[in-house]
């Protein structure tokens, strides 16, 4: 079976979509990138979209599902890059994607995680106070 | 409305999805379909194929390269023998689902494309249409 590769890049994980996803796999990235913000203890996702010509509502679900299981986990989810296309379908068929961060590239994706990342640590509501 | 082509493809399993959209997508190219439209298609595709697979365990699409007018379009007939919508109406409405979805497959679908027919009879099977013109 086709398998969504996961990188660790200091406290980020980064994810690059290259293959048709279809519900099997989609799934499978969910549990697989669940147990490596886990594991690695990640304070960030970053999802490359950008080579994924169809989103429709079960692969959709699967991306904010993602989203909030890492914000429980302590970590924030960028999305970057999804195709215009796509989004324009995304909202047709009505689904939201609500609370999940996007932004346009993968540069720009880094930029709000590295951003979202530090607000966390000098929040001192968190406890962290250094 | 004409029929220029017309081809068959059976979608038993779920890896069945990915050559049935990119034959999709071969023959909405070939007819000169814009990208959004295309993405549009192919995604009410992947709706259907998905309800045939999870609650009829798979069944037959036939897809057709149709022409009306000026326009072409292309028509897809989704069928299976499941065990039927006992309530059309409801299936249709946003966010009602009897399995674990969100509710917006065949709502969603309707809204992607330029038309969408739906006939089921309980314990016999559903037969869903689509087309999507190629400026629809």
């Amino acid at each position: 079976m086709d398998k969504i590769p996961i990188l660790r890049m200091g406290d980020l994980l980064l994810v690059t979509i290259q293959v048709d996803l279809y519900d099997r796999i989609a799934e499978a990235l969910e549990a697989d990138l669940v147990q490596a913000i886990d594991k690695s203890g990640a304070q960030g996702v970053l999802i490359d979209i950008s080579a994924v010509n169809i989103i429709d509502s079960f692969m959709g679900r699967i991306i904010g599902n993602i989203a909030m299981m890492s914000k429980v986990l302590d970590a924030e989810t960028v999305v970057v890059g999804m195709q215009p296309a796509v989004a324009i379908t995304l909202v047709e068929l009505g689904l939201q994607l609500s609370g999940v961060l996007t932004a346009l590239n993968v540069e720009k994706g880094m930029t709000l995680l590295r951003s979202k990342i530090a607000v966390k640590d000098n929040d001192p509501e968190d406890g962290n106070t250094e | 409305m004409v029929t220029l082509n017309k081809e068959n493809m059976s979608v038993t399993r779920e890896v069945d999805v990915i050559p049935f959209r990119n034959r999709l997508k071969e023959m909405a190219t070939k007819i000169g379909m814009g990208l959004v439209n295309q993405t549009k298609l192919i995604t009410a595709a992947s709706e259907l194929s998905r309800n045939m697979l999870r609650y009829a365990n798979g069944g037959i699409v036939v897809l057709e390269v149709v022409s009306k007018g000026r326009e072409n379009g292309i028509r897809l007939t989704f069928r299976d023998e499941g065990p039927g919508i006992a309530d059309i109406g409801q299936a249709m409405k946003d966010g009602f689902s009897t399995g674990k979805s969100l509710g917006l497959g065949l709502p969603g679908t309707r809204r992607l494309v330029s038309d969408f027919q739906i006939e089921s009879k309980v314990g016999k099977g559903t037969v869903v249409t689509i087309i999507k013109w190629k400026n629809g």
